[in-house]
This record gives C-alpha cells, sequence and structure tokens, in this order.
C-alpha cells in the first residue's frame, strides 16, 4: 500500500495502462510537457513519447473525432478533456461516434475509448469549469459512465476503463485531486470488481445514501455526524453511473426502506431522478418514504461566491435525511 | 468491376518519383486531361501520374463507371417501388469516385460519406450491401474491415477526422497506407472538417480530403459554403491541394495518385476538390426543380463523365462491339444481383434490436430486452406480435 493523492493515483493507472498495452495512446490538450493542467498526466510525455502522450490541437471535437479514427485502427485513445464544461464541442462524435459505431457496424467495430473528465465544483473557478454533465452520458446508449471517490478505485477502475472494448466516460473529481488515499498498486485487475459494481462504503441500518465523484467524502462525513445523533445512515458509492448497479442498490433499500440520493448536478432529468424512479419500481413495498433528492439547483452552474449554496454540503444532505426519515426538517409543514 | 492485375480496387501507382515540389501545388486552375468532347488533351504535371493506364484498363475504367450508374439507377427504382426507404443518387460523379477508388491500394483505408456509392463498389463491397441500411435491414451495410471501407458518415463532415485518426494511426504503425477521407462542397462549412485539415496538417499524417464539389448542399448552392475555391481553402492550413475536373476520371485518377504518393513518402496531407455535379436530387426526398435552373443540368449534361471517356475510347478505336456488349451485360448482371439482393434481403428478428450496444454484457440493456421478449412471447407468436407493434 502506498499513500498517494488522487491525481497520482490516476497517474500511476494510466502509466501501467501504457506500459501494459502499445496500443494505449493518450491525447489531449496541455498533457504533454504541462502534464496536464491538473498534472494527472505529469511526466507520462518524458517516459512514453510525443506519439502515445499526444498534446493535441485546441479542438475538442477533433480530439474526439481523430480518437475514433486511431480506435478504427485498432487503437485505444484515452482523451482527457480538460475541464467538464469543455466537453461540448466534443458532444456530436461522443453522442453521434463514440457511442453508435460498434452499433452501426453490428459489432464490427470497437471503441474502445477512455474519455477522463474532470468535473464538478468547489474550487472557486470561473464559468464552465465546474460543471457536472455525467447525465447527458447516461442517457446516450451505448457509452459506459464512471465517476470514481477514491484514489483506489481511480488507480483500478482507470485501467479497467482502458481495458474496456466499450467507450467509457470517465468523471474524475477535481475538488479531490490532492485528496490523499491508500492504493494497493500490486492489485491484480483480474482479481477486482466488475466495472458496474457499486460499493457500501460505510453500512447503516435507517437510510440509503446514494452518492458519487466529491460527494462520496461528503456523504460519508453526513453518516459520521448523523450517527452522532443515533441515525444510521447506508452510504453507497455508485462508481459505475451507467449502468447502475440495482443490485447493490436495492440490497439496501430492501433493508433501510429510505432513500436518499445526492449529486452536484442538477435535479431535473439528472441521476438522482433515475435512480429514484427505478428503485421505486423495484423495490416499492419496501419503501417507508419517497426517495429524496439532495442535488445542484435547475440553474447555470452559479459565480463561485454562490457556488457553496448550490453543492449539496453536509448539512442539506443530514436535511435531506431528515426529510426521508419524517424528522423535522426545513421543509416540516410543507405539502408535497 | 475491376478484372484487371490491380487487385481490390486498386489500378497500381504509376507516376515518377521525387517530384515532391513540382506537385506541391495549391488549388489554381481547374486541372483536364479529357475535353467534355472526349479529347485527350496533354498536362506536363500530371500526364506521367496515368501515363501507365492501359487501354484494358481505361476499357475497365469505363466499365466501373457504367455499372455504378446502372447500380444507382436500379436503387433509385428500388426506392420508388417501395422496396427501399432513400436513396442518395450520385448521378454525375461516376468519374470522381471511380477515378479516386481506382488508384488506391488495398490497404489504404477510406472513410466515405453516404453518397460514395462508386467508392464501396470498387473497393469490393457487396450491392447488396450499398442498400441494406437504406432499406432500414440494418445501421450500415459492411464490416468495415473486410474492404478497409467505414461504413457510410450521415452526420456531415464527421469522417473526416476519422480519417485523420485512423492516418495518425497509420503513422504509428510506421505503414505507408493512407486513409482517404470522402465529403462534399457543403461539409467544407463544418467544424470537423476544418478541424480535420488542422490535425492533418500539424502532425502531417497520410490522409487525403477527397471533396466533391458537386455544387449543391441539398438546396444551397457552393457559394454559400464559400466565397473562394474550395480547394485554395487548403492553403490557409498549410495543406497543399489540387482542383481537378471532377468529370474527367483521368485527371481524377491523376490527382488522387499524386497525393497518396506524397503521403506514402511522409509528405502529410493532400486536399483534392473534385469539381462535379449531382445531376440527380440530394435523396430520393427531394426535388431539385424548386432550387436550380433547368439550363445548369443542360450545361453540365454536355460534361458527363461516361460520354466523355466513352467518346475518349471511340477516338482511340477501342470501343469495340465486344466492349459495349460486354459492358452492358455487366451492367444488366449487377442490376439483377442487386433486385435480387434486396427483395430477399431477410428482416432482422426484433430482439436484434439489442444486439452490438455494447460489446460487453450490460444489465440494463439485459433487463430491458428480457422484459421485452416476455412481452412478445406474451402474443404466444413472437413474429406476429412483432408485426402488429410495427403497424401501430
Amino acid at each position: 500500500m502506498t499513500q498517494m493523492t488522487f491525481a497520482r493515483a490516476i497517474n500511476s493507472g494510466l502509466r501501467k495502462s501504457l506500459e501494459n498495452d502499445p496500443k494505449v495512446v493518450l491525447m489531449g490538450e496541455d498533457i504533454g510537457a504541462l502534464g496536464g493542467v491538473f498534472r494527472v498526466t505529469d511526466g507520462l510525455q518524458k517516459d512514453f513519447g510525443k506519439h502515445r502522450v499526444v498534446d493535441t490541437p485546441l479542438a475538442e471535437s477533433g480530439i474526439m473525432g481523430t480518437a475514433v479514427g486511431l480506435a478504427y485502427r485498432g487503437y485505444r485513445p484515452v482523451v482527457e478533456i480538460q475541464f467538464d464544461g469543455f466537453i461540448y464541442p466534443a458532444f456530436d462524435q461522443i453522442v453521434s461516434q463514440v457511442a453508435k459505431m460498434h452499433y452501426r457496424t453490428r459489432g464490427a467495430v470497437k471503441m474502445p475509448i477512455t474519455i477522463r473528465v474532470p468535473f464538478g465544483g468547489g474550487i472557486g473557478s470561473p464559468e464552465h469549469h465546474s460543471e457536472s454533465p455525467e447525465a447527458y452520458f447516461t442517457h446516450t446508449s451505448g457509452l459506459r459512465v464512471i465517476s470514481v471517490s477514491s484514489p483506489q478505485d481511480a488507480y483500478t477502475m482507470i485501467q479497467q476503463a482502458i481495458a474496456s472494448d466499450d467507450p467509457v466516460l470517465f468523471f474524475e473529481p477535481k475538488r479531490r485531486y490532492h485528496d490523499k488515499g491508500e492504493v494497493d498498486e500490486s492489485m491484480d485487475l483480474a482479481g477486482t470488481l466488475s466495472m458496474e459494481k457499486a460499493r457500501v462504503v460505510s453500512e447503516g441500518k435507517d437510510v440509503t445514501l446514494v452518492a458519487y465523484g466529491p460527494l462520496v467524502k461528503t456523504a460519508r462525513d453526513a453518516a459520521l455526524a448523523a450517527a452522532d445523533e443515533g441515525v444510521s445512515v447506508e452510504v453507497i458509492d455508485l462508481r459505475s453511473l451507467a449502468p447502475l448497479d440495482f443490485a447493490t442498490l436495492e440490497a439496501s433499500v430492501r433493508k433501510t426502506g429510505r432513500l436518499v440520493i445526492t449529486h452536484e448536478a442538477s435535479q431535473s432529468g439528472g441521476l438522482g431522478a433515475e435512480v429514484a424512479a427505478s428503485i421505486t419500481e423495484r423495490c416499492f413495498y419496501h419503501l417507508e418514504t419517497a426517495p429524496v433528492r439532495v442535488t445542484g439547483f435547475d440553474v447555470p452552474y452559479p459565480y463561485s461566491k454562490l457556488e457553496m449554496h448550490h453543492l449539496p454540503g453536509l448539512d442539506r444532505i443530514l436535511d435531506g435525511v431528515d426529510r426521508a426519515l419524517g424528522r423535522p426538517n426545513s421543509l416540516s409543514g410543507l405539502e408535497g | 468491376m475491376l478484372t484487371d492485375d490491380a487487385g481490390k480496387g486498386g489500378i497500381a501507382a504509376g507516376g515518377p518519383r521525387n517530384s515532391e515540389d513540382s506537385t506541391r501545388r495549391t488549388g489554381g486552375d481547374l486541372v483536364q486531361l479529357i475535353t467534355p468532347a472526349g479529347e485527350r488533351i496533354s498536362h506536363p504535371e500530371f500526364d506521367p501520374w496515368i501515363q501507365d493506364v492501359s487501354d484494358e484498363q481505361l476499357g475497365s475504367l469505363y466499365e466501373d463507371m457504367v455499372v455504378i450508374r446502372r447500380i444507382d439507377a436500379e436503387a433509385t427504382a428500388l426506392q420508388r417501388q417501395g422496396e427501399l426507404a432513400l436513396w442518395p443518387p450520385l448521378l454525375g460523379q461516376e468519374a470522381s469516385q471511380i477515378g479516386s477508388a481506382r488508384a488506391l491500394r488495398e490497404d489504404d483505408f477510406v472513410f466515405p460519406s453516404y453518397r460514395d456509392n462508386g467508392v464501396g463498389y470498387c473497393r469490393g463491397v457487396k450491392v447488396e450491401d450499398l442498400v441494406r441500411a437504406w432499406r432500414g435491414s440494418a445501421s450500415s451495410g459492411w464490416d468495415p474491415y473486410t474492404v478497409n471501407v467505414a461504413t457510410q458518415q450521415i452526420i456531415i463532415g464527421s469522417q473526416s477526422l476519422h480519417a485523420t485518426g485512423y492516418a495518425m494511426g497509420i503513422q504509428n504503425d510506421g505503414a505507408d497506407c493512407v486513409a482517404v477521407a470522402y465529403f462534399g462542397d457543403g461539409a467544407t462549412s463544418e467544424g470537423d472538417v476544418n478541424e480535420a485539415m488542422v490535425f492533418a496538417a500539424s502532425f502531417q499524417v497520410p490522409v487525403v480530403f477527397f471533396c466533391q464539389n458537386n455544387h449543391w448542399a441539398i438546396s444551397e448552392p457552393v457559394r454559400v459554403q464559400s466565397h473562394i475555391q474550395l480547394a485554395d481553402r487548403a492553403a490557409g492550413f498549410g495543406i497543399p491541394s489540387m482542383r481537378v475536373d471532377g468529370n474527367d476520371v483521368l485527371a481524377v485518377m491523376a490527382a488522387t495518385r499524386i497525393a497518396l504518393d506524397r503521403a506514402r513518402r511522409g509528405g502529410g496531407p493532400t486536399f483534392i476538390e473534385a469539381v462535379t455535379y449531382r445531376m440527380g436530387p440530394h435523396t430520393t426526398a427531394d426535388d431539385p426543380t424548386r432550387y436550380r435552373d433547368a439550363n445548369e443540368l443542360e450545361d453540365w449534361a454536355a460534361k458527363d463523365p461516361i460520354a466523355r471517356l466513352k467518346s475518349l475510347l471511340d477516338r482511340k478505336g477501342l470501343l469495340t462491339a465486344d466492349l459495349e456488349a460486354a459492358v452492358a451485360a455487366k451492367a444488366d448482371a449487377v442490376a439483377a444481383e442487386l433486385r435480387a439482393g434486396t427483395i430477399n434481403m431477410p428482416d432482422p428478428e426484433p430482439l436484434d434490436i439489442f444486439k452490438h450496444v455494447y460489446s460487453t454484457p450490460n444489465s440494463w440493456l439485459d433487463r430491458q430486452q428480457d422484459h421485452y421478449s416476455r412481452y412478445l412471447a406474451s402474443f404466444g407468436d413472437p413474429a406476429e406480435a412483432a408485426s402488429e407493434e410495427g403497424a401501430r
């Protein structure tokens, strides 16, 4: 086990993939000499050369479209989108080409492309640097969507994503890049869990709290705080946003009867809606109350002086837990 | 279809070597080697690249062009008869497609648009596979790796980036094959085509941008896309370009060979503007009489690519009764094959809808498939249920 930051864990996973498979190619803006704006690819171009760690022209559709061509040629491109809000120029290539090529060609052409996206807020940055666009991609058939929350998962799952023959959107919680954790680098990939498997972060019996990416830490802190009040919260880290691991979610909700989902992304049409609807369909008779969503508002990502209001924090999550439990909460007395 | 020594798709590349400087040009005058009247005119820069084309090969180029025109007409008829949902005719663009495709080597890789059926045919795509997607029997016609032709792209210009990325892969592999992107005049306005040229120039990868300027993007004339010749745009990216008569099969072949040769020798990308004309509608759903002048059509009919090659063959004494009979027989046979292949094409099974979305099992989709198959089974006879489902 080694102590390392989240960013270093991804770097280490990328390095491993580059070493293990000569067809792995990293592409993106500023990922070479600079090592990426977050230094996630630090040192990789120096060690693997300019043809394997490619500083691309500043054109996201161009990066994604050329990645499609490289995949056609048998390569396994790993694309870095510099910031969440910069992914939209590549949206057409992702949705119309990357996601559909395997289906279109009846399985003849694989698109083993990993699209790394630093995402989420909490870093006080200007517009377009703090978004959570994951639901656009979970809504798109043909893509797998991952969001990791710990250095260990970052290390393991980036390698799984790269090894996957299906395209993977890999959302990295940028405000956790500098958080440290234990990473077992000797871990055998084949021996690890399926990429679809959610993780029970802490067990509980009163309410199920579902989070992913940057909010897993917040959810865990909320669970600790709730425990002080005698409320037992089971925290689940989704890890895979598409597909969702309903087996793990169902097992938890059948036990607790209450469900709270939290994410930074806006509420309407978000992951929380999908989790709530699906769990309601599957576990209706086990639910004691309606599922509760604690999410960002349906607003463009706000300017940074206001982002603490937008981002679900520990107190808002606990307020949601209180709602699920029917305890006094901020909405007590309101109908519906 | 090709029967000579060229193998699948190619007439072995001829032409001078080490001519980089003399061919590194930008746009310029329209290059023509065969006049509309069928007269072979000399061009010192381009002639060397097609001087090896034998009389027999000239005849086979003629055959390919006649056959693809026949395929195009038959597919249009099949659409009118309700056997295809849609068809994008290439009428008038035969020389652009056959001349360029026949210049390719088997290991070159083509990224075509939906109109490039002549290219697919040349590369060995089965004729019924050309219409498979237009019948709605699959979302594409063929396995790209069996013919080194990607499936036809519908999103305008998207494939130019795929070709460029593929060429980046070729470069990494140290191979000397070439990726070729086919697109039209409308596509040159798309960001993807411009980004492709930026990437191709930056990395100097072996890609050819083959633009068929057929003058119309559905109803929009090319002047809406550009105020300069399309070939001249390439200079802004630092990419050499050529502007050739796209209704002249030899000029197109020569230009393509120049570009391929440059790419194989590490000289990077080339942009070719093949100036041609879409004689038919954009697709069978289009009505060009609403937006273009009949006189324009007449002018271009006088420059017909097949008529001009036929005249050349005649002038050279090559247009024998035997050749004409053989070509006609081939066209008849291929048209019959296309018709039979279309009509006898099996319909997909209902649960095929779930196939190949992912290459590995996916729990969401597996559940939806399971539920839908139970639903179909609830009718007793799944086939009957599916046809009722579709009828609603």
